[in-house]
Order: structure tokens, then sequence, then C-alpha cells
């Protein structure tokens, strides 16, 4: 059964007002913890700026970050082999000559003959190594430095910032329910009062021998409301209308899905994808170009950039999901594609992942994203919500056919450059007297379009 | 004119007082709800232990869980692949050419495949050989997903590897104690037969026989001993002025099939000026019923006509003793063929050798430059007297192995009995099959092969044209091709397509491997002599035509569209097809004439449904006895004569549902398709799947026109194509004008607007159209009994009209037919029964996309709706099932589903099942029960075509649009374009004169339009 946790259920929109009445009496006490959090979060950049020491004697080691990150990271990490071996180390075994002139040119120092050159040369798999001869002695040496740099902790780092993350979490859900309980208490305290003086009075009362008039006995109310046709008739509409509405209401969100975030086989952040490291939708999505499916990216796709990534920047794990978390995702990867990070191949032995699908248009409506995506030249967001801060991805649309329809009605057609659109452009706005179709004028809100 | 001739599709409608008749004019829906059967009678309702109590118990809960279940949905997994194939983008088609030869249908085709399954075949237009892409070859893309295709190498029944299988049949073939034989259908492929050659030096006793399960030994062995190569004449239609046909049905199957393309286009008049065609035959054939003059005569007396036209043109004698009627056809065929020089062209399909070398020299004396022997067809190599001795060496058990591919011999042969013994002496058997048959059935070592989808090979049409099979699917099961076995077992490690690749390494001129293998074809010579045959003019074979002469009927066997030979028995779609001319489905049956049924007292009726009833009776062909043969009378069929369609009655790996009919190869004697022939009436009825009365158009005429060539060249237009008229203010006006149309119009000036034009002249109804009409859309399989309650599903039907001509009020035909001086008047008598010699005219009716469309104007729930490019839209998923717009429809095309047709055991064809559920569409919806569906003119193709042209910026060229129907004609009888494009041949066709619209006068504004049929009545 799917898990939909967002619905529009009356139970739901009472809960939703009174935990808006609750936010409104205690929106003190949250502002406090917003500022506790944000000094939470400071922390780690602080540890890892602290990490940057060490190895400064051969050179500048933030420089040289800056020119490992351009040039060398591609296929060298300072501290496991990638496409060439860790760099971590390597002052130690080869001599600092030795690894200028390798830098600036390799194919020549193997040329030459050089024994160290060949053998390195032929141990990873005789891939040759670019020449840079546009680095000085001194640049080779701040990226040696950087790469010199012990290896930080992550384990005490990780391990830190995830204790925080609970606790910060933990003293959140303690806060709304200490909240709770003192709002609770305050109300019975009330109620207690008001009885003890109620009592109190009473005594009073019969202690100076005045007597409370009884009341008439008055009709019981219900009777009243009975008896009162015109009443009875007012509110009974009033109920049926009210009835109507929700079970309108409740009818309508049948099999709209807006909200559903099922939890995937393979924890894949959109927010450090598509957020952070700003990688174009359209990259691993490619087929929304050209077809009518956006493409569940294959595995080969995602290899492109995490055979050499197999491990998470410290900085990018948040308070919810840990460093090792994140690590642990892009090892279920590899274990899909076979790929061993160690010896650095495929084992042949592939294991298909079964996403679970989030948006699900019924069979008998059409959709084709080229359509949306290279002609109309619309934003994935437009449809798919801010996708680039979803770390889980849920579906922001409704994705009925009003919604549909409505969009249609309201954006204009991009002709711009179309050849297509040219003559039909031009003999329909003449038609209707405008400069800008939309797409509803086009046709696109004929049945037919989307139904076949 | 054209409403003074009498059109009726069944021999019930010329009853003027059938009810049947009347009721089907009347109701949409023949047949009221069977509420009865569902609710039973009132005894069995008090009998049930289910109370009324229960009965609402169940309902309520039902409801309620059904009401739970909706607010749910279901979880769906979509799986992409781990390593993407470059060429895969999910969502968008790869086509591939490749070439489908299965012994009997070859052609270049094209195969669209969707997320790497093919699920669609199309003409691949760079092909010059037109091998027919028929209704069968569009169909054989479901066979690739038959669900009894055989799965893996077998042994006496086990299932064993491919190792083990190897290991066993090489040392039995090693330890063979006499001959190997190869019996094989006809690869026509030089790599095979280099193979072949190769794998029979290495065993060294080794003989190859061909087989054609359908055989044209007579035309091969003339053919062989006039030009000394083992092949068929080729014929190049278009260059057709004047056809003679003497029993050849040369737009279906015959020499391998493949002609009517061609010789469509020649059927449009233009100049004034279009192609004569005479035939001469005795079954109601598709050629037959798209000649311009018929003559219906007995296959015996189809030799003297030849002999005759020998006579009359070639020289020698020049007297027949044909009756004076068809003595006279003859001499005028003869005058008009002289006449037409070097376009004129006889063909025969008498098999008899003498005949066929008659055919060879009358071309020749005719200078024909139709008939082409420089570039021979090989697509046909079987023969029969090598089949023959075989069988006798199989029973003498000095065959030591036989190996048998692409066959079903004991299903197929004539002497399947004898065959069955001469198996039990052979030692070692090996059946290379792709289905469980009968022969497999019988064998020790059962070799799973692949489909023709899942195969390489190079094939060879005729002596110049080629062409290349590729794979567009990985083997679905465990087989392994012909000749990749061939290969292992010659101890050659390449594979089959390793070695087509240097079978080819210097042969493909300036072109390279890849450009031919994308483009599917070329023309080159082939590499490898053809395998010559060693025994021609020697035949143990031989069939003489002066073997009918003596009492009884003559039987003709025929292939008839749908099942062909046979193969493919199994396919749904193929099984459910009506066959063009009688419109029966799911059946053989013996078509008799009027005459030959009255004297026998054989029936057909049409019972209160519409569906048909006839007759059995028993066929005896020597000693050989098919029983309960129903019989179906054919208009047009000569009297005296009988015909009987084989392919049919197969009952090992075919479906039960479908193991239809009956089979009558036992009938097919020494390979020749006409036999003496008893018949015997027998008791019981049979019931038909027969369409022919389904949807008549409420008894409206006007549905037809038609007009002679003369006529047509001589008069005005309004003469012969006349627009309807009704009165307005006294004054006749015609419906097309705006004055008298009630409707307010839509504006359709900008963008497309799409019209399909259907040219009645290069129908040949074929019914390719169909068949292709079914995989693009998604059409289910309802079943015999289901069509027999008139509830196909066929979005696109051919309706087959018959006239007769006397009723054509200055009918020219009619006095000549006659002809001979009047001398007889039975004859004169003979030909004013309607029955006798009708025309026929084929008309493909689809929704007609009426721009004032009467179904719209009746859905309460405006489920079908109008677009602005002229397509009427059906909505399913707003569609409530109330029928009022088939109702309200004049054309009958609209289909209600009255069941769930996709996985529902009740109806257990390919969508019942994971495998046949591959070749689904995915761009077209699965219909679920309660709604209506019909033609939406292929609205995802035009889609598509639009939206390609939006992405990559650039307008749309004419001929860039087409439906599967228009893109499965390669007649060009179907045109579909856009009216918009000042530039366009749709826009051509629809300012021609001869275009009209169906039921005009009713004023529903088609966008599909007709091209009047026009005759070539032109005598001498």
């Amino acid at each position: 059964m799917k898990k939909v946790i967002f619905r529009h259920s009356t139970s739901r929109q009472l809960l939703l007002s009174v935990a808006f009445l609750l936010t409104f009496t205690l929106s003190g006490f949250s502002q406090a913890q917003a500022a506790q959090d944000a000094t939470a979060q400071a922390e780690p950049e602080q540890e890892a700026a602290a990490a940057d020491t060490g190895g400064s004697d051969l050179g500048d080691p933030a420089a040289g970050k800056e020119l490992f990150n351009s040039l060398c990271a591609a296929c060298h990490k300072p501290y496991s082999n990638s496409i060439g071996p860790a760099l971590h180390g390597v002052t130690d075994r080869r001599d600092m000559d030795w690894i200028h002139e390798w830098v600036k040119n390799s194919a020549a120092l193997i040329a030459s003959g050089d024994a160290q050159a060949n053998e390195i040369y032929n141990e990873w798999g005789q891939t040759a190594m670019p020449a840079f001869p546009q680095l000085s002695n001194g640049d080779i040496d701040n990226i040696l430095a950087y790469v010199e740099q012990p290896k930080p902790e992550p384990q005490a780092a990780a391990g830190s910032a995830g204790g925080e993350a609970g606790a910060a979490g933990g003293s959140g859900g303690v806060s709304t329910d200490v909240i709770l309980g003192i709002l609770v208490f305050v109300l019975a305290m009330l109620l207690l009062v008001l009885f003890l003086v109620n009592k109190t009075l009473r005594t009073f009362a019969d202690a100076s021998g005045i007597v409370i008039p009884e009341k008439p006995k008055r009709k019981p109310i219900y009777k009243a409301f009975v008896e009162n046709q015109f009443l009875v008739l007012v509110s009974s509409i009033i109920v049926l209308l009210a009835v109507g509405y929700f079970a309108y209401g409740f009818l309508m969100q049948v099999g709209v899905d807006k909200g559903y975030q099922p939890i995937q086989p393979i924890h894949y952040s959109h927010r450090i994808h598509a957020g952070d490291n700003q990688i174009e939708c359209k990259y691993c999505h490619s087929s929304a170009r050209t077809s009518k499916h956006s493409g569940i990216p294959s595995l080969n796709v995602c290899m492109n950039c995490h055979k050499a990534i197999a491990e998470v920047a410290p900085e990018t794990a948040t308070e919810e999901y840990s460093k090792e978390f994140y690590d642990k995702e892009i090892a279920k990867l590899y274990d899909a594609t076979g790929w061993d990070p160690a010896t650095r191949t495929y084992s042949g032995e592939e294991k298909p992942v079964k996403w679970v699908r989030i948006h699900n248009l019924p069979d008998f409506a059409y959709f084709n994203h080229s359509q949306h995506v290279s002609v109309a030249g619309i934003e994935c967001q437009k449809c798919h919500g801010p996708i680039q801060e979803m770390e889980i991805v849920y579906q922001d649309a409704p994705l009925t056919m009003g919604w549909c329809i409505n969009c249609h009605r309201e954006t204009n057609i991009r002709i711009e450059g179309n050849e297509y659109y040219e003559k039909i452009h031009e003999e329909l706005s003449k038609k209707y007297g405008v400069e800008e179709l939309t797409a509803a004028q086009m046709g696109g809100l004929e049945c037919g379009k989307c139904h076949y | 004119m054209s409403s003074n001739k009498k059109y009726w599709k069944s021999v019930e409608e010329l009853n003027e007082n059938s009810s049947v008749v009347e009721t089907l004019q009347q109701k949409e829906f023949a047949e009221e709800i069977p509420v009865e059967d569902f609710l039973g009678d009132k005894e069995s309702l008090g009998d049930s232990k289910t109370s009324r109590r229960d009965f609402l118990k169940y309902v309520g809960f039902s409801t309620a869980a059904a009401s739970l279940a909706a607010c749910e949905g279901p979880v769906v997994k979509s799986i992409p692949y781990v390593v993407q194939p470059e060429r895969i983008v999910p969502g968008i088609a790869n086509y591939y050419a490749s070439t489908i030869a299965d012994g009997f249908d070859f052609a270049s085709v094209l195969v669209k495949t969707r997320e790497g399954r093919p699920i669609k075949i199309e003409n691949n237009d760079l092909s010059k050989f037109k091998g027919g892409v028929n209704a069968r070859v569009n169909a054989s893309v479901l066979s690739l997903y038959d669900t009894k295709r055989v799965k893996r190498p077998m042994i006496e029944g086990r299932n064993v590897s491919w190792e083990e299988f190897d290991r066993e049949v090489s040392s039995a073939l090693d330890n063979a104690s006499g001959e190997i034989v190869l019996l094989t259908q006809t690869f026509a492929s030089p790599s095979t037969s280099k193979l072949i050659q190769e794998f029979s030096s290495k065993y060294g006793n080794v003989r190859h026989v061909v087989y054609d399960t359908v055989s044209e030994d007579a035309a091969l062995n003339a053919f062989q001993s006039k030009y000394g190569r083992r092949a068929l004449p080729n014929y190049d239609f278009s260059k057709v002025k004047t056809v003679v046909s003497v029993g050849a049905d040369f737009l279906a199957d015959w020499h391998g099939g493949g002609f009517d393309a061609a010789f469509a286009k020649t059927r449009i008049p233009k100049n004034g000026k279009m192609s004569r065609h005479i035939q001469f035959e005795s079954n109601m054939s598709l050629t037959g019923a798209n000649a311009d003059k018929r003559v219906p005569l007995k296959p015996s007396q189809q030799k003297a006509v030849m002999a005759a036209l020998r006579g009359y043109i070639a020289g020698g004698s020049s007297t027949s003793d044909l009756p004076s009627n068809i003595d006279d056809a003859v001499v005028k065929a003869a005058s008009q063929l002289r006449k037409a020089g070097s376009g004129a062209v006889v063909v025969s399909g008498v098999p008899d050798q003498e005949v066929q070398s008659w055919v060879l020299e009358i071309n020749e004396a005719l200078g024909s430059r139709v008939m082409d022997t420089s570039n021979a067809r090989v697509i046909r190599q079987g023969n029969a007297s090598e089949v023959a001795q075989l069988v006798k060496d199989m029973n003498n058990g000095s065959v030591g192995a036989l190996l048998i591919a692409g066959l079903n011999p004991v299903h197929t042969l004539p002497n399947g009995d004898e065959f069955v013994e001469g198996l039990k002496q052979v030692e070692t058997v090996v059946d290379f099959t792709t289905r469980t048959d009968e022969t497999s059935k019988l064998s020790k070592y059962v070799a799973a092969t692949p489909h023709y989808l899942e195969s390489w090979g190079d094939i060879q049409f005729s002596e110049k044209s080629f062409s290349l099979m590729q794979p567009t699917i990985r083997p679905l099961f465990d087989t392994r091709q012909f000749q990749d076995t061939l290969l292992k077992w010659s101890g050659n490690n390449a594979s089959y397509y390793e070695y087509i690749k240097e079978t080819w390494s210097a042969g493909l001129g300036d072109r390279n491997w890849s450009e031919v293998l994308h483009d599917g074809v070329f023309e080159a010579s082939s590499p490898v002599a053809l395998p010559a045959s060693n025994n021609s003019s020697s035949s143990s074979i031989s069939f003489n035509m002066d073997e009918l002469e003596g009492e009884g009927y003559e039987l003709t066997l025929y292939t008839n569209t749908a099942i062909g030979d046979g193969q493919q028995a199994n396919n749904p779609w193929l099984q459910e097809m009506p066959d063009p001319l009688t419109r029966a489905s799911w059946d053989n049956y013996v078509t008799v004439s009027k005459a030959d049924a009255e004297e026998l007292g054989l029936e057909n009726e049409n019972v209160a449904n519409g569906g048909l009833n006839g007759s059995y009776v028993n066929l005896t062909v020597g000693d050989t006895v098919v029983k309960s043969v129903p019989v179906y009378i054919m208009p047009g069929q000569a009297k005296g004569s009988v015909g009987l369609a084989l392919g049919y009655g197969r009952k090992a790996g075919v479906q039960e549902e479908m193991q239809t009919g009956v089979n009558a190869y036992p009938l097919y004697k020494n390979f020749s398709s006409v036999q003496k022939v008893k018949i015997e009436k027998v008791a019981g009825v049979h019931e038909f799947a027969c369409v022919q009365l389904h949807n008549t158009l409420m008894g409206r005429g006007d549905i037809i026109k038609e007009t002679s060539l003369e006529v047509f060249n001589t008069k005005d237009a309004h003469v012969w194509n006349s627009t309807p008229e009704v009165s307005l203010d006294h004054q006749e006006t015609p419906v097309t004008s705006p004055e008298v149309d009630i409707w307010e119009s839509f504006d359709r000036t900008t963008g497309p607007h799409f019209n399909l034009s259907i040219d009645l002249n290069a129908c040949t109804g074929c019914g390719a159209c169909v068949i292709a009409c079914h995989s693009e859309n998604n059409v289910p399989v309802v079943g015999k009994d289901e069509v027999r309650k008139s509830r196909d599903m066929h979005w696109l039907r051919i309706d087959r009209y018959f006239s007769s001509e006397d009723t054509f009020t200055n009918d020219l035909e009619k006095k000549e037919n006659i002809g001979g001086l009047g001398s007889s008047l039975s004859e004169f008598g003979e030909l004013e029964e309607p029955a006798d010699n009708p025309q026929v005219v084929f008309q493909p009716v689809m929704c007609q996309h009426c721009n004032h469309a009467p179904c719209e104007t009746v859905c309460p729930v405006a489920a079908t709706s109008h677009g602005r490019q002229g397509q009427n839209q059906m909505i399913y998923n707003r569609c409530v099932g109330t029928r009022y717009c088939a109702n309200n429809c004049p054309y009958k095309v609209r289909r209600f589903n009255w069941f769930n047709y996709a996985q529902n055991d009740e109806f257990d064809y390919h969508l019942n099942n994971d495998l046949g559920r591959m070749v689904l569409n995915p761009d077209v919806t699965v219909r679920s029960r309660g709604v209506m569906e019909k033609c939406s003119m292929c609205i995802q193709k035009t889609q598509k075509t639009i939206l390609d042209a939006k992405r990559e910026g650039r307008t749309i060229k004419d001929g860039e649009f087409h439906t599967a129907c228009s893109a499965a004609c390669d007649k060009g009888a179907m045109v579909f374009g856009d009216v918009n494009d000042k530039e366009s041949k749709i826009l051509e066709k629809k300012n021609d004169d001869r275009m009209y619209h169906l039921l005009e006068y009713v004023g529903t504004k088609p966008n599909v339009m007709y091209q009047t049929k026009v005759r070539n009545t032109t005598e001498a």
C-alpha cells in the first residue's frame, strides 16, 4: 500500500488547526530553538578549517587544494586509489625532482626509460597521465603540501555531527511535549481554581444564610430546538451542505497523491545533486528532451561520476543524515552495478534497482516530457516543485486533469525560432486578435490530445 | 448511374422476405443483452443456495471493499537498465530492417521496436523487390510471442542443454547407418546453401531435399527445362497493359506473392488509361474478384483455355472444344493481348508442367516486357519428386539420419501417413522447429530454433535482389538457429553472423556491410551458385490435367489470405481476420456454387442473430476421405468445381481455441492443387463466424460508386459521380453546399486537417491494413463465438460487395459474356442468376471522422468529441457505455467492449499472457469493459509526427503523416495527409473527379473519402 504522508482529510485539518494554535502561542519558544540550531550547524565548518594544517612545510596547502581540485581530482584522490594512485605519502615514496619531472611530462619520462616511471605506468594499466607543463615547481609543491596533510579523522567528526543532530532533534521533541504538558497543567489549574472558588462561595452563602433562588425550570434546549421548525430547517440545510462539502472534498482527493513520498531502495538526494552540486536535471534525465519519458537514469549514468566519488565530503552530511549514511548509499550503487572500488573493476554481476515510481499518471492519460521540456521550454520545477531542495522526492503537483488544463489555459506557446509555429501563429493570432497564444488556443484542451 | 446497380453482401440479401436482413437493417445490436443467461430461470434461481439476503451482504461487502481499495493506489515499481544500451531511449521507437523468409512468405520489412521489444512490422520502402508485406507478414510479430513455441532443445521429450544435444546428435550422425538427408524449407539464402555444401562435404553421404509445403513444382520444372535454372519467372506488373490469368491468384500467394503492389498502381486510371485484367478461374479468388472480366470455369477447362490461347498467340492449332461462350472470351482475350504488345502478359496457376511451359512460350511470343526471366525468382525451390523419393527411401530403410528444418511434413505432406511410417525406419530424426508441431512430436531430437525476428540471415529473392535478416530482440528462449547448429556440427566455430559477413566480404561492391544492414536490401549477384537440382525432366511426379476427366466435382485447393500455408495457425490475429471474399473467420470450408449446392441439397442459412449456418460434407479424393467439411455457398464459384483452403486443421502445438477447420493437405495428392473429388452430404449444422451481414449500413444505398472506363473517359463527372441533392426552397441544391447545412462548422483552416482517401480501384482487399491496425492500436481478439454474435472488434473492416451484372442498365458485360451468337439460352439464363458470376468491390470502412458527426451529438457524457485536426476523438475514460453513438452512426464503425478482453481467462489469446502482451503498443490505451472504441485515425502517430517537427523546429512535409493502414498499404490505395497543405497528394485526391463520400446525402461531411471504382470493360 502506498504511503501518503499528506492528505486533506478532515481529521488532518483539525489537527492542523490545533497545531496552528499551539505554534501561535509558543512562537517565542521556537525562536530560541532556531538560534540554537544555527550554532550547531556552524561547528563542523570550523572543524574542517582546523584540519587544514600540517604538511605546510612543502608549500601552501590552501593554494594546493584549489589546484588539486581543478587539475588532479578527476583521476586522483589524496587518501585512496582512484584512476591513478593515492597521492598521500608520495613524497616519501619518490624523489621530489622525479615528481616534478613526472607531473610536467610523464610520457617523456617513460620514454626516457626511467625504471620507476615505467613500473608505475605498467602497474596502472598503461594509462598515461596527461602532461601539465603549465605547473611550476612551486605549484606542484603546493599540491603536494595539500595531499600530504594528515588524513582528517572522519570518524570523530561525523560522530560528533551525528550526535549533535540527534540531540537537536531530541530537544525539539522534548520542548513540544513540555509545552503541551505545561498547557494541560495550566488548564487543569484554572479548572481547579474555578471549582474551588465556586465551592468557597457556596460555603460562604450557606454560612451567611443566603438562599440562592432556584431558577425557574426552563424548557430543555433540544425541545425548544425541535419545536422551532424554522431553526430545524435552516440547521439541517447547513448540516447537509457541510456534509456535502466535506464529502466532495474527500472524494476529490481519492487518487490524488500530492505529497506522496515513498522510501526508495537507494537514498538518492536531489538536494545534493541538483541543489548543492547544481547538476542540470537533463544531464541525468536525458530522455526528457526527446522522449515521452523523463527516464529514471540507468545506473551507468550514475557511475560516470561515482566511479571517482566513492564517498561524500564531510560537509555534505546534515543533521539528519550522516556521512556514513550517504557513503553506505553509494556502496549500494556499487553493489547494484557490480563495481568493486578496491580493484576498480566491474564484476559483471548486476542487480537492477527497483525504484518506487512517484509520479503515476493513469494509463489513459498521455503525457510527453519532450513536448513540455524541449518544445515549450518549461522548467522541470514547474511541475516537480523545488526538486533541488528535496532530500527525498515527493509529488509536488496534484497531477489532476484540472491542474493540467489550468496550465494549458495560462501558458503561452513558445514560438520564437520555431518554424513549425510560424504560419499557425500568424493565422491564429489574427483570428483571436492577440499576439501571444495560449496552449489552449492551439488546441491544447482537446480531449484526444491526451487521451488515446 | 451507379445507383441503378444493386449491391449485396450475401446471398441472403437477395431473398426479399428475409427477416434476418430486416432485423440487421433495423438494429445495430441484433441481440438483446442476454439477461436470462446470467439470471437463469425461476427454477434454478429457487434451487440456488444463495439467498437474497446473502446476495445483499456480498454486494455490501464488495462495495465497501472496493471503495476502501480505491483510496490507496498501488505501488508502482520502475526498474531502469543497469547499463542502458546506447540506442535505446525509453519511449522512443527504433526501426530495424529485416527480412521474413519462412518458406512461404518472403519480404523485406521494417521492424518497429519499443524498449527492445518488436511491436510492429512495416513496409521497407527501400526494397525494390516487392515481396508482399501482406496480412500474414504484418501478423508475424505476434507469432514471436507465441506461448506454444519450443523453448529449449529436447531429446525424446526431455529438456537438455545444447552441449548435451550437440554431443548426442554428433555421435548419432557419425554413426549413421545410411544416408544423412536434410529436408528443408526453401531458405533462398546463399550462405545457407554454402553451409549445407560444407556440411555435406564433412559427412560425405548427405542429400539435401527442398520441400515447399505449397508447391510451385510445375512452374519450376517448366522454367528449369527451358532455361536450365531452377527458378520462377519474375513479373514486373507495373508494366502491364493487359493481363490474362488462367487460374493464377497473382494478387495473393501465386509464385511467392508480392505482385499486387505493382499491379494495383496500373489500376488507377491515368490519362484515360488503365490496365485490363481478364481472369479465367474456378474458385472466386482475390485476383478474380479484382478482375475487369472474370470467366468462371472448371479447372479441367483451364488447360483447354491455355491451349487455345497458345494456339491463338503462339501459333499451333487454333480450334478448341471449349463451350462457345468461353471460347469467345478466349478469342477476345487473345486479341487484346496482341494489341497490348509488350505490355501484355499471360500467367497461369495450373499445376501442370506442360501448361507452365506454354506460359513461358506465350509470353515470349507476345514479346512481353512484363515477364523477366533474366532476374528469376528463387524463393520457391521445392522439388516434389525428390520429396516423394525421400519418403520411399525412408520406408526402404536407406536413410540413416533425417534433419528436418522449418517444415512440418507429418501434417503437410499428402502422404503424411507414409512419412510417419518412414520416420520409424530412420534411426536419427532431428527436427529444427520454432513450434511444437506434429513432426516434432515424432522426432527424437528437437532443436529449438528462433523466430526470424531473433535470427540472422541473408535472403535471395531473385537472382539479383538480396536482403538481410537481423535480430531485433535477444532470443526469448534457449534457442539456436539452424545455421548456427549446422556450423557447429560441421566443425566450424564461427557464428552464423560472421559466416554471412564472410560470404559477402567481397560481394557488396562499393557498399559496406553496415550500410547494407541498415537498408536491409541490396542488389548484387550471388557469391554462391544456386543449388542445382538433379532430376527435373525424369520427374517421378507428374500431374496431368487429363486425370480430371470423368464424373465428379473438381476441387481446387488454395491458400487463403489469413492462414496461408498454416505456419501461423496459432496466431489469433490471423484466425480472427475475416476472409476478404467469404468474410468468414476462424474456419476453412468447401466453397460450392449455388447451382451445385441445390443439386447436392447443401444449405447456408442465416439464423436470427445474423450468424451463418452451413451443412457438412465429406470429401473423397481417391481413397482419402476428409470428413465433416462445412459448406459455404460462394457466389462466383464455377459450376462443377469446389474449393478448399489449405493450412487449417492443425492440432499439435496449437491452442485449443485455434484448432480450427479441417486439414486439406491429405487431398493435396501429388502436390497438385486440383483434384477430382466426390462430395457427400452428411448430417449436422456448422456454425460459421461470418461477418458478412454484420454492420449493414441500415439498408441505405449509395455506398459504392462505380463506372466503366468508357463512361469515365467520355462523360462528365456528375453523370457517374453525382453529388446528391436536396430540395431547398423548391430548388435542388447539392448537399455539400453550405446553405442546406444545419451545422455550424469548425474553422479548420489552421494547422493540419487530416483526410484519408481510399481508392476502390487500387484496393485489392488483401487485408494488410486490417492486421496493421490491430497491431498499432491494440485491438483485442474476441474469439469465434463472439464474432458470430457480431461482436468483432475490428476498427477497420473491408466490406465486400457483390453486384449482379444484369441490374446494371447499359451493361455491356452481359451481352459480351454470353456472346457466341446467343447460341445457348441456358447459359444466358445462368448468367442472369445473380450469384453465378457477380462483380466484386472491396471497400475498407473505418470511422469516417465526420466533421458533422452524428455520434457526437448523442453522447450524454461528451465522451466523443471533435478535434480541430479533423479527428473524431473517442475518450475511453469518459465513456459510460450507453452505446447511443453506435446506434446513431450511419457507417456502423463503432465497437463496444462487451467484456474485458485483456487478462481475462475467457479470452485466452495473446492479451491473457505476459508473453503475448509484449506486442502491445505502449502509446495506445488498452480498453476495458463497457466502453466504446473505434478508429482514432492513428492520432498517436499524427501527434508524434507533429511533435517531432515542433522539436526540430521545422514544417511538416507531405508524406510524413501516416496512419497504420495507409502505411501498410503498399498499393497506394490509402493516402493520408493534411488537406491544408496545398502541395499535398491528399488535396489532389480530394479534388479528384472520382472522389465521393460515403452516404454523402446524410450530410456528415466525412474526413474519409473514396475514389469511384472504374472498371476497364473495354472489349476488343
